[in-house]
């Protein structure tokens, strides 16, 4: 018994030494060009800071030692994969309201800084049938529940998160275009060549949140912007419709919101007979529409726009 | 069972016939000297550079894409896969002939076949290692490949597909390598000049092999068991290369008939590929008597069926979504049939099936010189039928192309896509040529045996 117990000590002292050498080993491999180095002289100030020490002990250290936290993400990447616990965003596009100014376009891609040419929020001259009535129809990321996208994703590179939101990781993202090819709705777009991104955003931490800072071969496309939602603002487009034309909220709340108007999600589908995209491939898109109907513009005020893309 | 037993007695007695006729068994030197590698002469020295220098300029153009991005092709978002994938498809098409050839015709206990499995190994080895290639080539972050194996996911249909390839290559690696074993040994013995320089290169491949009665029983053994894996696997990666494009909603690509109608297209492309090396191999290195016209003959039949059900795959693709004309099935089959893509589309269905089908049903037909010609035919229209399989579908989308630059809206391969794609099929050529140059193409050891049996039965009668 005695010697088995003495063995047992043995092995754990073993492993205690064992552990603590390969720590020493592990540190000694880690350069020192991080951000926290001690090593080179420090000017004392003569200034003290109580800190709170990760024991729990009151510390009083000199301010020289202090120094700025480079930017560092608010969240991990798990976090982010997870996204906000109890909310399932909806968004809904009122086609009665659109005139094609793009403005949400453009606030868009703005914002996320996409590359000339390429949108994520494509407002579409649409045509159902010969003879019915042509429209503006706002498209973005569908966000489906069933989404084809994440499906064929070899990597997880893009993924499904509680809150019904579709996001990429670039990080991961290994440019195979399975995801392009699988959307039916075409709201994918790929970072051909190096992205031409300010120098602010360019240094930018890199999260899957804000989608930014793009990086070459890589898919992008429309987020819903959680990092505007987890601010508890509104997303880009939604912000910059003049007319109100998207509307976007919570389904579990039952509430969506323009910024001006908020309506009760259920009511406002029922009463104006709201419809989702291809709901015959079994998508389960999160954007809905509301018809053109008693519209506020006329279609051929917006075909200005149209042309000037010409 | 009588009469299955009954019919191949006959084919039997007709190749015996056919043999006795038409060749007298040749002795083992004989048969040595004729098949161990030779060097290249004037024209094989040029077709090598050829050969190479479009494999430089192919690299060339793959170290732009890799400085300046995908960019320099000219795929965009709507047209998100090119001419690429569609190389990667004909490659993994032409790979299938291995399974075919091998094992599909040694299971049936076909022994004609026998001079032909090597080339068409070396065909499914070198298809296999570029389909790899071309796709790696295809990503925008080849860097990130290892993704594949840290965060792969298995309800990715390239999940599959990366496993099934592995899984094709080694097992016609080996079916390649195995049936070497007792050429490597008659090649370690024979020193002479032309292939004394891969002396080392023998030894280390196959020193072990002593030809014993137990290596032999072992080696039947694992050649026959690979055989048997390598059906469902070869059916395996070319299904799941129709996955790719039938897992998804688009007009042209989401068919239940996919899988089907891409391995008939395989075997066709495969089998015409062997006819083209069987002819060339055969004229260059003076193989009449080891790939005779009975081969020919024979493979002509096996291209004229493969044709057919090819055919019938084909018409069940494309004219039973035409009678119906859904909507967005409607502008991609018209854009085919008589829209921009109706030269390329009559082009793949007549000079890549219908002619052939028609030169090869004659006797006449399947001759060696018509049946090389037969066999370019469906080769070249294959791989213009890839790139139909591909392309002309990204180019209908469920929602129209608005919003975007003009050059989004159609697509022409750039010309480093073309020196890549090109590159990529002039090193398949390439491994080809320097195996045929290293190693027999025809096996030495089984051709030895078989005319042993042939001189011993001639004995006996």
């Amino acid at each position: 018994m005695s010697e088995s117990n003495k063995d047992h000590h043995n092995s754990r002292r073993n492993f205690l030494i064992g552990g603590i050498s390969s720590a020493a080993a592990l540190a000694g491999c880690l350069d020192n060009n991080h951000s926290f180095k001690t090593d080179e002289p420090v000017q004392l100030t003569g200034e003290k800071v109580k800190l709170l020490s990760v024991d729990g002990d009151i510390i009083e250290i000199d301010r020289a030692f202090l120094k700025p936290v480079p930017d560092l993400p608010s969240l991990t990447n798990d976090e982010e994969r997870k996204g906000i616990a109890g909310k399932k965003f909806v968004m809904v596009i009122d086609l009665a309201r659109c005139k094609n100014l793009r403005k949400c376009q453009s606030a868009c891609n703005h914002m996320h800084q996409i590359h000339p040419g390429q949108n994520w929020i494509k407002v579409l001259g649409m045509e159902d049938s010969i003879h019915s009535a042509p429209y503006w129809q706002p498209t973005t990321c569908m966000h489906c529940d069933e989404p084809p996208c994440v499906k064929v994703c070899p990597v997880d590179a893009t993924f499904k998160r509680q809150d019904g939101i579709v996001l990429i990781d670039s990080d991961r993202c290994i440019g195979c275009r399975f995801c392009m090819a699988a959307c039916p709705y075409s709201t994918r777009v790929f970072n051909w060549e190096e992205p031409q991104l300010e120098e602010k955003v360019a240094e930018q931490h890199y999260s899957c949140e804000t989608s930014m800072p793009q990086k070459k071969g890589t898919v992008g496309k429309c987020d819903f912007c959680p990092d505007m939602s987890r601010k508890g603002e509104l997303p880009h487009c939604v912000q910059a419709c003049p007319n109100g034309v998207f509307m976007f909220g919570d389904l579990n709340e039952d509430s969506v919101t323009n910024g001006s108007e908020t309506f009760r999600f259920s009511d406002l589908i029922k009463e104006k007979a709201g419809y989702r995209l291809m709901e015959d491939l079994g998508t389960k898109p999160s954007v809905y529409y509301l018809p053109p109907v008693n519209r506020n513009f006329p279609y051929e005020s917006g075909l200005e726009n149209q042309t000037k893309e010409l | 069972m009588n009469l299955v037993w009954k019919i191949k007695q006959r084919s039997c007695n007709k190749i015996k016939k056919y043999k006795v006729e038409n060749n007298n068994p040749i002795s083992r030197d004989r048969i040595i000297n004729d098949l161990v590698p030779k060097q290249f002469g004037k024209r094989g020295m040029i077709w090598t550079s050829i050969l190479i220098l479009i494999c430089l300029i192919g690299a060339y153009a793959y170290y732009r894409q890799l400085t300046k991005g995908l960019v320099v092709t000219n795929m965009r978002d709507y047209v998100s896969w090119g001419i690429y994938i569609s190389n990667f498809v004909f490659f993994v098409a032409i790979s299938l002939v291995g399974s075919l050839i091998t094992a599909i015709l040694r299971l049936a206990d076909v022994h004609w076949s026998t001079p032909l499995t090597r080339i068409a190994e070396i065909i499914a080895v070198s298809a296999i290692v570029f389909a790899s290639l071309i796709i790696i080539v295809d990503m925008g972050r080849p860097e990130r490949f290892m993704n594949l194996f840290l965060h792969g996911r298995l309800q990715s249909p390239i999940i599959w597909d990366v496993t099934v390839i592995t899984t094709y290559f080694f097992i016609s690696l080996f079916l390649l390598y195995l049936p070497l074993l007792p050429d490597l040994k008659i090649l370690i013995a024979h020193r002479k000049p032309s292939v004394n320089k891969f002396h080392k290169l023998y030894v280390f491949l196959g020193s072990f092999w002593k030809g014993h009665k137990e290596q032999f029983r072992l080696n039947d053994k694992s050649i026959n068991i690979l055989c048997v894996m390598i059906i469902p696997v070869a059916f395996c990666i070319h299904t799941v290369t129709s996955w790719l494009f039938a897992t998804t909603y688009r007009p042209g690509w989401d068919s239940t008939n996919f899988g089907a109608y891409f391995i008939s297209g395989a075997f066709l492309v495969g089998a015409g590929a062997v006819v083209v090396a069987m002819y060339v191999f055969r004229r260059y290195y003076k193989l009449e008597k080891y790939i005779t016209e009975f081969h020919f003959e024979k493979m002509g039949k096996i291209v004229v069926m493969l044709g057919l059900l090819y055919l019938y795959f084909n018409i069940n693709e494309y004219l039973i979504p035409a009678f119906k004309m859904k909507k967005a099935e409607e502008e991609h089959l018209r854009e085919l049939f008589s829209g921009s893509y109706s030269i390329m589309f009559w082009f793949a269905i007549f000079v890549g099936m219908l002619i052939p089908i028609f030169i090869l049903i004659t006797k006449k037909g399947r001759k060696p010189l018509p049946m090389f010609i037969a066999g370019i035919m469906v080769v070249v229209g294959a791989w213009f039928k890839r790139y139909l399989i591909v392309t002309p579908t990204l180019l209908h989308p469920f929602l129209p192309m608005q919003n975007v630059p003009e050059s989004y809206k159609h697509y022409f391969p750039s010309w480093e896509e073309w020196a890549i794609a090109m590159g990529s099929l002039a090193g398949a050529l390439l491994v080809i040529t320097f195996f045929v140059r290293i190693l027999p193409i025809i096996p030495i050891y089984e051709t030895i045996i078989e005319q042993n049996e042939e001189s011993q039965k001639d004995i006996a009668v």
